[in-house]
């Protein structure tokens, strides 16, 4: 018997007022898949993060998380968001909080657990990524790459079966950069199932297990990034790497 | 940097100058009036003075007492209001509407008003169950008209939130009153602090309004004074003593005010 | 930098040399009646309606309170007088008033009256009235601030409670220790409560006589304090089921009509108020508007 697979988008759809983003996305993650998104900005990457973990509504089609629809109605999306973990371009840290704080709030106030409890896990969790210590003091004293470091655990305090992250490298100064990019690529290897907006186009290339094009709103070619970073099929999937190697970064 | 060391105390001497020759010709120009004798004796007379101090600053214990009852309850039930305020969908709608109609009514009727029409009004329906205290009444007032306006500071603190901060809470899997308790308000009501600084030196002001419900708070005393002597001088008396309580809070408030944008300036620049 | 103090102090002592008047005029001087007509008859009598010092020459100018209530003054279905309306000649005050008028020789037209809250009265500065007609008591105190004619009414001041009272039936002061009683602020009223009765609790005071009779309605207060005259509307009309329980010992209070310090105008009233003293005409007044079954008086 075949295991569900943790992530089922099914004809997708999403309009903000009369203009539709997602025009019918199909997408499935097996457990432990890494799948990167790329694309040019206004292709719909982060809208369809944000569909994902239901901070935005679809018109049309379903999303099944681990066996649940989600978007089915009367589903309790509070329930639903402690199982997916998201990490925005903004890290958007509480700034009236510690760091300790900031990581231990859900799992205290969504999920109940004792405050003992809460920090112990906290702290493991900051100190296997090298802030353990940073725990005692407010986001406004530490770097972009902090922040956001921050702001991924945070994300996995919840203990979360999916990780969903939008662009989380782009608001940071290049040498803050790779920082961040190594916490990711060390969740990726221990097993967590991500799905990542991404536009750094080498890192995609090492650790994704597949890679999505996504244009104007539909997937437009998914494979296996060195299939798609080599020898993209379709025409416009070659255009805009193209422009991005044109770029210098690829 | 000596160059800028001199301009900087040729401009001190300019603004201390200016501010002298200011004041000297304000006071010339009062002082020579010829009405000035009268007014004097009116307003700053030292015995009147001196005999006013024995009874009115006692009564303006009756003042501090009301705004500081008033105050605990106004800074809650102006939160709540400002919370019913922002409950989104449409089943939320009546509470909606009910608090945005109790906010425009009490900023749109006088405060005076209120305070003649629940301190006369509430005890003359007869109703046994009903308290007729004037000074119960007056702070009733007082907390009404106060929470309609304080609702709005909240509002605008709450709004000036950025909405990124309630989806990374939501994010999380808080509900959407947890994110608004350890979020948001947490974050609002630190930003609103000096305006609510300023409602609270205006509360300490009308508190005298409750004088007109019988209560012999300091206005009233000042009243009493200045109609068995004819004289003017106790209003100074109670004006300066309003004045005395205001001085700190404001001082208090600036420094709040300079201080946060220290923080906010910290933060922007951090990175 | 140096040119802008120079300028500012120059500005400085221009604006002083300019503003500042002269300094031994201490008071608004009242200018004297006009020299005597070069007729060059015999010297004039100062209280000839020519010769009076008014606000609007040719016309006489009295003040009251705005609304003015009964037996003080009232419309004639004996509802409370509205000054910047028609006129009345009902009332007790009213009466004297036209009376004084028609003394110093003037016709109902020639008279006019203005608005001024009791509050206002001794406020600094020249009046804009001739005399003020408001139930105003003499004292020592507010004498020193404006004048007063001599007594145009002895005042009694009386309490009133709720017939339902605790304190409706009190026949001494004694009885009125305990009771929270209410009176109109910077009234001799409130002077008797905290001088004569002296109750054990301090009394509310109002800005006005109406307030108080709400809180007596209220039962917010055992009872008021108010002058004598007064209770017959209160109890009559306003509060039918009050009582006055007694009027407090006399003390040589009266009310006198009120007039700005140094008014020339006082003494001619004071001879107008003794004539209608001598012929009768005060005790008419006081007959026809003030109630004369009286309540006994508390010790």
């Amino acid at each position: 018997m075949t295991a569900a697979p943790a992530l089922l988008l099914e004809g997708v759809h999403k309009s903000f007022d009369k203009h539709e983003v997602l025009k019918g996305i199909d997408l499935a993650l097996e457990p432990h898949d890494v799948v990167c998104l790329i694309g040019a900005s206004g292709s719909g990457k982060s809208t369809l993060l944000r569909c994902v973990n239901l901070l935005e509504p679809i018109d049309q089609g379903r999303i099944v998380l681990g066996g649940d629809e989600i978007t089915a109605p009367g589903v309790k999306v509070d329930r639903v968001r402690r199982r997916v973990g998201i990490v925005f371009q903004a890290f958007n840290l509480f700034p009236h909080m510690t760091v300790l704080r900031n990581v231990t709030l859900g799992p205290i106030r969504a999920l109940g657990a004792s405050r003992a409890e809460a920090e112990a896990e906290a702290r493991e969790l900051l100190g296997r990524f090298g802030l353990a210590d940073r725990a005692g003091d407010y986001p406004d004293r530490l770097s972009g790459g902090q922040q956001q470091r921050v702001a991924i655990v945070r994300a996995l305090a919840m203990r979360p079966e999916l990780m969903l992250l939008d662009e989380v490298t782009s608001a940071l100064d290049p040498e803050l950069v790779a920082e961040v990019l190594s916490v990711i690529r060390e969740l990726a290897e221990s097993g967590m199932t991500m799905l990542i907006a991404t536009h750094e186009m080498s890192f995609a290339r090492d650790i994704a297990h597949r890679v999505c094009f996504l244009d104007e709103g539909v997937i437009l070619e998914e494979g296996d990034p060195e299939q798609i970073f080599t020898a993209p099929r379709e025409p416009r999937t070659q255009q805009f790497l193209q422009r991005i190697v044109a770029a210098g970064r690829l | 940097m000596r160059a800028s060391a001199a301009s900087g105390r040729r401009s001190t001497l300019i603004a201390l100058g200016s501010t002298i020759v200011f004041a000297v010709v304000v006071v010339l120009l009062v002082t020579n009036a010829p009405g000035w004798p009268a007014v004097k004796r009116a307003f700053f007379d030292g015995e009147v003075f001196r005999e006013s101090l024995e009874v009115i600053p006692e009564a303006f214990l009756l003042n501090v007492k009301i705004f500081l009852v008033a105050e605990a309850f106004i800074l809650p039930f102006a939160l709540l209001i400002a919370i019913l305020r922002g409950l989104p969908g449409p089943v939320f709608f009546p509470l909606r509407a009910l608090a945005v109609v109790y906010a425009d009514f009490f900023r749109g009727v006088p405060t005076i008003l209120v305070i003649y029409m629940l301190g006369f009004g509430a005890p003359a329906l007869g109703l046994s169950w009903i308290p007729i205290d004037p000074l119960f009444w007056g702070v009733v007032a007082l907390v009404l008209v106060y929470s309609a306006y304080v609702s709005e500071v909240y509002r605008a603190g709450i709004e000036s939130v950025h909405p990124s901060q309630e989806a990374a809470a939501r994010s999380l899997g808080l509900s959407r009153a947890k994110a608004l308790r350890f979020v948001i308000l947490p974050q609002a009501v630190r930003r609103v602090v000096p305006p609510l600084l300023n409602d609270f030196i205006g509360l300490q002001k009308d508190t005298a309004l409750v004088g007109l419900l019988g209560v012999v708070e300091a206005f009233r005393q000042s009243q009493i004074e200045a109609a068995n002597t004819f004289n003017y001088t106790p209003y100074v008396v109670t004006a300066i003593i309003f004045i005395l309580l205001t001085i700190p809070l404001a001082r208090l408030t600036d420094w709040l005010v300079a201080r946060d944008r220290r923080r906010q300036l910290a933060a922007a620049g951090a990175r | 930098m140096r040119k802008a103090i120079a300028l500012l102090l120059l500005v400085g002592l221009l604006g002083v040399a300019a503003c500042g008047g002269d300094d031994d005029e201490a008071e608004p001087e009242a200018t004297p009646p006009t020299e005597a007509a070069d007729t060059g008859a015999a010297e004039p009598d100062p209280c000839a309606k020519d010769q009076l010092n008014l606000v609007t020459p040719g016309s006489l100018t009295m003040g009251t309170d705005n609304p003015a209530f009964p037996p003080w003054f009232q419309t004639a279905e004996g509802e409370p007088w509205d000054p910047t309306g028609e006129p009345t000649h009902d009332g007790y005050e009213a009466a004297v008033a036209y009376a004084v008028a028609e003394q110093l020789g003037f016709s109902d037209d020639e008279v006019r009256w203005v608005v001024v809250p009791f509050n206002n009265s001794f406020k600094p500065g020249p009046k804009a009235f001739d005399f003020d007609i408001n139930q105003v008591s003499y004292t020592e105190k507010r004498n020193e601030a404006v004048d007063f004619s001599d007594s145009y009414y002895d005042v009694e001041q009386a309490v009133v409670t709720l017939k339902s009272s605790e304190f409706a039936d009190a026949a001494s002061l004694a009885d009125l220790q305990d009771a929270k009683l209410g009176a109109q602020v910077g009234t001799t009223s409130y002077d008797a409560i905290v001088n004569t009765i002296q109750p054990s609790q301090d009394p509310a005071v109002f800005d006005n006589n109406n307030d108080a009779i709400s809180a007596l309605k209220n039962k917010q207060v055992d009872g008021i304090v108010v002058d004598f005259p007064s209770t017959g509307y209160i109890t009559g009309v306003q509060v039918p089921n009050a009582t006055a329980v007694g009027r407090l010992p006399a003390g040589p209070e009266y009310f006198g009509l009120l007039f700005e310090e140094g008014s020339s105008l006082r003494d001619c009233v004071n001879e107008a108020i003794a004539a209608l003293r001598e012929d009768g005409s005060i005790d008419q007044f006081a007959q026809e508007w003030i109630e004369t079954s009286a309540p006994p008086i508390l010790e």
